[in-house]
């Protein structure tokens, strides 16, 4: 059976924490950091669950800052 | 499998729009203005209209547009972008024209501009946020605003008796001869993102093939004029502006009927 596998690189610099990709992760890779904050004061995105990423691309595709770069490996072996 | 195994270029699906230049946007965290940035730039990639497009940058909060997108620009006088695009389209009809407007921009100053640039099927493409407020100057009304909504203008709601009803200004668009593709998008989902981008691709196309005005409604949020959380706005929006403003194409003249 072929498993995907999925990554995301978040520029968390560039970030607004604005929880639009977290709502819009189906398996709740991403989350807002709770208490860390980038230069700019906002509670950036990072990857709370990075093995559950399956690299659909629905984050990047509502993030209104475009911080979010997809990766995406089909394993046909495993 | 590792996250080095994983993020390697073979494997990248996606990537920041080459066109969307380095500067971090003023908008506001989660304002839809951003995602429709990001979708206009991968579209002026794909399309290979980087070095023909010109973009008018309207008055709103969008009136920096030029500092994001790597086209050229010029920035019009509140709500006069589709007359500024008359004059640049036709002086130089080898480029590709259009308009940025929020609005208030594009349906209150600047309405008869929009309606007849429209009417005489100006060979632009008209992008118009729709996000039913004056976003930039504080959250006033604005002519699309919904009934009961309230704003810094209408604290206690709009009422139709006092403030009038809000305008379909698409609808109006889609009536006069001179458009060939009326719709309006969204881009609050990955779905509706997928659309929106396939919308402004379909007018960038209709315009560099000279088939009349375009016009592109996206149905947006402010969250900070509607004091949501941007995703608490865009379930407002799901909720409150689709009624009024549902989405879907309203007129598309390349479609056989
Ligand atoms: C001639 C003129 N009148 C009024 C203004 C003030 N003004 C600036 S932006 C704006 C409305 C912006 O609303 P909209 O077009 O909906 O853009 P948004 O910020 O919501 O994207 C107004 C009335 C101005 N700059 N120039
Ligand atoms: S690519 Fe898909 S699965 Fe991975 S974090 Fe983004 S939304 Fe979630
Ligand atoms: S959508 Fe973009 S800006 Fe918003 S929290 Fe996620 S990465 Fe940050
Ligand atoms: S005021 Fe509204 S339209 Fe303007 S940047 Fe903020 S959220 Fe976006
Ligand atoms: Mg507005």
């Amino acid at each position: 059976m072929a498993k995907i596998f999925g990554a995301v690189e978040i520029d968390s610099n560039r970030c607004k924490g604005c929880d639009l990709c977290v709502a819009a992760c189906p398996t709740s890779v991403l989350s807002l950091q709770p208490k860390e904050v980038n230069d700019r004061g906002y509670h950036f995105a990072y990857t709370v669950n990075p093995d559950a990423c399956i690299g659909c691309g629905s984050c990047a595709a509502v993030c209104p800052d475009a911080c979010i770069e997809v990766y995406r490996l089909v394993d046909k072996n495993a | 499998m590792t996250r080095e195994d994983i993020i390697k270029d073979e494997n990248k699906v996606y990537s920041r729009p080459r066109l969307l230049l380095d500067a971090t946007m003023h908008y506001c965290p989660g304002c839809s203005h951003g995602v429709v940035h990001k979708l206009v730039a991968e579209v002026l990639e794909e399309l290979g209209m980087e070095d023909t497009a010109i973009g008018v940058a309207p008055v709103g909060c969008a009136v920096f547009a030029y500092n994001y997108i790597d086209i050229d620009w010029i920035e019009a006088a509140h709500g006069r972008a589709p007359a500024v695009a008359t004059a640049v389209s036709r002086l130089q009809p080898d480029n590709v024209v259009f308009t940025y407007q929020g609005d208030g921009d594009l349906a209150a100053i600047g309405t008869a501009e929009t309606i007849h640039a429209c009417t005489r099927g100006e060979n632009i493409m008209i992008i118009f946020i729709n996000n039913g407020i004056y976003g930039m100057t504080g959250g006033q009304m604005a002519p699309t605003t919904l009934e009961g909504m309230k704003t810094s203008t209408t604290p206690y709601g709009r009422r139709a008796d006092i403030n009038g009803f809000p305008v379909k200004i698409s609808d109006i668009a889609a009536m006069l001869d001179g458009t060939c593709y009326v719709t309006r998008q969204a881009v609050h989902t990955p779905a509706a993102v997928r659309s929106a981008r396939k919308a402004i691709r379909q007018a960038l196309i209709n315009t560099r093939e000279k088939r009349g005005t375009s016009f592109v409604e996206i149905v947006s949020t402010c969250s900070s004029g509607w004091k949501l959380s941007p995703v608490k706005a865009n379930k407002w929006m799901e909720e409150n502006m689709f009624a009024k403003y549902p989405l879907g194409d309203i007129k598309n003249t390349e479609v056989k009927k």
